[in-house]
């Protein structure tokens, strides 16, 4: 059966889509239609860039101005549409390894100029497309394709460091919890600036296999388990939060827009 | 701005000022030496003809902005040199295929990687054509003076335009930082192409539609309501991805006859004194410069010389060189690296006349004395 947010927004005639039955990507996706269903936005004013990978297979199925670019590079391309074009709402679709690897610099760079666009990440902890090698964001000890002994790398916090990139609006949503995710997704297009939404996927294939994780079901009931929400967080003692993770609204703090900015410039030479 | 007086200026500056008469509203670069003073340039100009100028934390980034805004609607232009040049062929590869217009400058410098900053070199000339991974039509272009950085910019953003696919123009150290008096053309006097917008409603649009026999497909900007998807797979007619072996063969070949079928109207060169040349001179940018003087030289003294100095480096002027090479005893190219365009001149020449290298990479120029000395060794 076929919702009418899906019939309105997806491109029918390309599904079914490449994921695997339990993958999350599917429920982000519907989050993030869903955030521009309730904000009314004119489709045609819509674009939806992504890199490669899993996640970044997104936009292919959703009927707006969408570009699949270069693996990590999303931010980049979405950087000049935006900057070409301020009128244009951009969201970037992208994936752990894809924002925060490979895609790294443009992220810090994208979060420091607070351009506005909305970028959502798809952290299920490892690289699923290329069958499972840990990611920047692959737990340590957890394993990898590439990590049979356990991951000895430190793993990011994409918010954390989009935040000390100067990102104005950060937030961490889950699949489990799919209507706090819309609502992030909303809040983050609704910042003018750099907003960055980290939302926790779940790839049973490669990471629930790899890690004896379960099947999809036990992963979403994993995150049901171990995220709290930020406003919860706060009224509890440290000792409860071991092994927790914080979801919903990180930061927000309203700055100056790129693209505001240079218009304020050019209008000053205009006017001079 | 009508622009009549002669100017006093930098093979940069008149890049950028040839870019902007183009049309060019959008530049994103990295500053490396000797490109930087066209970023400088375009970060002061831009603003002021309502373009927008952003510098990118690296090469990558520029050439993806660059993407970006093109497929936003607006003329878009990156400038580089050697290090940054290699990290542009990731996003160059990528506007191959999806076909979107834009410039990229690379004023050469010595080499391999960090190599000679401040000398000049013309070591990138493989990497213009073949630098991206995967088989990709390349259009490459060479001035040899400030004044023919502007005109030959202008052509660059036109074949860009045209034929929708990233244009490399080349230049090299010292093309980029000679100053010269140049009397720049009346803008009105420009003929400017910019692509085809869609002739058809939304619903009828096919991204990818064209004649499978070298045909452009129309490109209407993000935000105008077409709402269609461009990705860097292989894709069929409707822009989306496919493995299909015979799609995927339709898709290549096009991309490739839009150069082939065109090599009339995108192959540029100057030809100088070839008609009783028993020694033909074959040189680009800077190095063509030495190789007029060498032929004056020559010519003073009785010895039949031409010059034949393309100004489309890709794709190659292959008909021309092989009469040439049927006429001419001996073809020398001087060039400012081991012999890279040698290679393809050999390779056309066909045994059918020798031909000789003249070949520094060490930073040093090729003087007019280099070339009239080896004029004499082949006699
Ligand atoms: C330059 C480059 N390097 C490597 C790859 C191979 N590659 C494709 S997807 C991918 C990882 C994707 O992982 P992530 O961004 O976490 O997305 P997921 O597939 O997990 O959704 C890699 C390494 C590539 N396409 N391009
Ligand atoms: S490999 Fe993992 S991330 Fe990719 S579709 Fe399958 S479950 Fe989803």
């Amino acid at each position: 059966m076929t919702s009418n947010l899906v019939k309105s927004y997806f491109r029918m005639d390309k599904l079914p889509h490449i994921w695997c039955p339990g993958c999350g990507h599917g429920i982000v996706t519907r989050a993030v239609i869903k955030a521009i269903d309730e904000l009314e936005l004119d489709k045609d004013k819509v674009c939806i860039v992504s890199g490669i990978g899993c996640s970044s297979r997104a936009p292919g199925y959703l009927d707006f101005n969408t570009l699949h670019t270069t693996h990590g590079r999303a931010l980049a391309f979405a950087t000049g549409i935006k900057h070409a074009n301020p009128d244009l709402e951009v969201i970037v679709i992208t994936g752990d390894g894809d924002c925060s690897a490979i895609g790294g610099n443009h992220l810090i760079h994208a979060a420091r100029r607070n351009i506005g666009i909305t970028a959502v990440a798809f952290n299920n902890n490892i690289y699923g497309m290329t069958g499972g090698q840990y990611s920047p964001t692959t737990p340590t000890g957890d394993k990898g394709t590439t990590a049979p002994y356990g991951n000895i790398d430190k793993g990011f916090d994409i918010c954390k460091l989009a935040q000390a990139a100067g990102a104005s609006y950060t937030a961490r949503g889950t699949v489990y919890h799919a209507q706090l995710l819309t609502r992030l997704i909303k809040n983050g297009i609704l910042n003018k600036g750099f907003s960055i939404i980290d939302a926790v996927s779940v790839c049973p294939t490669y990471y629930g296999r790899k890690n004896k994780k379960g099947d999809a079901v036990k992963m979403m009931e994993w995150l049901k388990d171990h995220a709290v929400n930020v406003a919860a967080a706060a009224k509890l003692p440290e000792e409860k939060l071991a092994g927790k993770f914080l979801i919903g609204e990180l930061y927000h703090n309203p700055q100056p827009e790129y693209t505001e900015e240079y218009k304020k410039i050019t209008e000053s030479l205009r006017r001079g | 701005m009508t622009n009549r007086q002669a100017k006093l200026m930098q093979g940069n500056e008149a890049c950028l000022e040839g870019a902007i008469a183009a049309g060019m509203r959008f530049f994103a670069g990295y500053p490396i030496t000797p490109s930087t003073e066209i970023a400088e340039g375009a970060s002061e100009r831009l603003p002021l003809v309502g373009g927008k100028f952003i510098q990118m934390e690296d090469e990558i980034g520029s050439m993806a902005a660059v993407i970006g805004a093109s497929l936003a609607g607006l003329k878009a232009m990156t400038a580089t040199s050697g290090p940054g040049m290699s990290l542009k062929l990731e996003n160059l590869g990528y506007a191959s295929l999806t076909e979107i217009p834009c410039v990229i400058v690379n004023v050469q410098r010595g080499g391999p990687s960090t190599g000679l900053p401040t000398s000049p070199a013309q070591a990138d000339i493989m990497q213009a054509r073949w630098g991206a991974h995967g088989d990709h039509p390349a259009i490459a272009l060479y001035p040899n003076s400030v004044s023919e950085a502007y005109s030959v910019t202008v052509t660059a953003f036109n074949l860009a335009e045209k034929y929708r696919m990233p244009v490399i123009l080349l230049m090299d150290e010292v093309i980029g930082h000679m100053r010269e008096r140049v009397v720049l053309p009346d803008e009105n006097e420009l003929q400017i192409i910019d692509r085809t917008k869609a002739s058809v409603p939304p619903e009828e649009y096919l991204p990818y539609k064209a004649d499978p026999d070298g045909g452009v497909p129309e490109m209407p900007a993000f935000g105008e309501g077409y709402r269609y998807h461009v990705t860097g797979l292989i894709h069929s007619e409707n822009g989306f991805p496919t493995t299909d072996a015979e799609k995927t063969a339709i898709l290549l070949n096009r991309l490739m006859k839009k150069i082939d079928n065109n090599l009339d109207d995108i192959i540029k060169y100057q030809e100088d004194s070839l008609d009783d040349a028993e020694i033909v001179l074959i040189a680009y940018g800077s190095t063509a410069r030495s190789a007029k003087s060498a032929m004056d030289m020559a010519r003073e003294q009785g010895i039949a010389v031409g010059l034949f100095r393309p100004i489309t480096i890709w794709p190659f002027a292959e008909d021309k060189v092989k009469e040439i090479a049927g006429k001419a005893k001996k073809i020398i190219v001087p060039e400012m690296n081991l012999g890279q365009y040698r290679y393809e001149i050999e390779r056309a020449a066909a045994g059918k006349c020798e031909v000789i290298g003249i070949n520094r990479a060490d930073g040093e120029i090729i003087t007019p004395e280099d070339i009239f000395e080896k004029i004499k060794g082949v006699l």
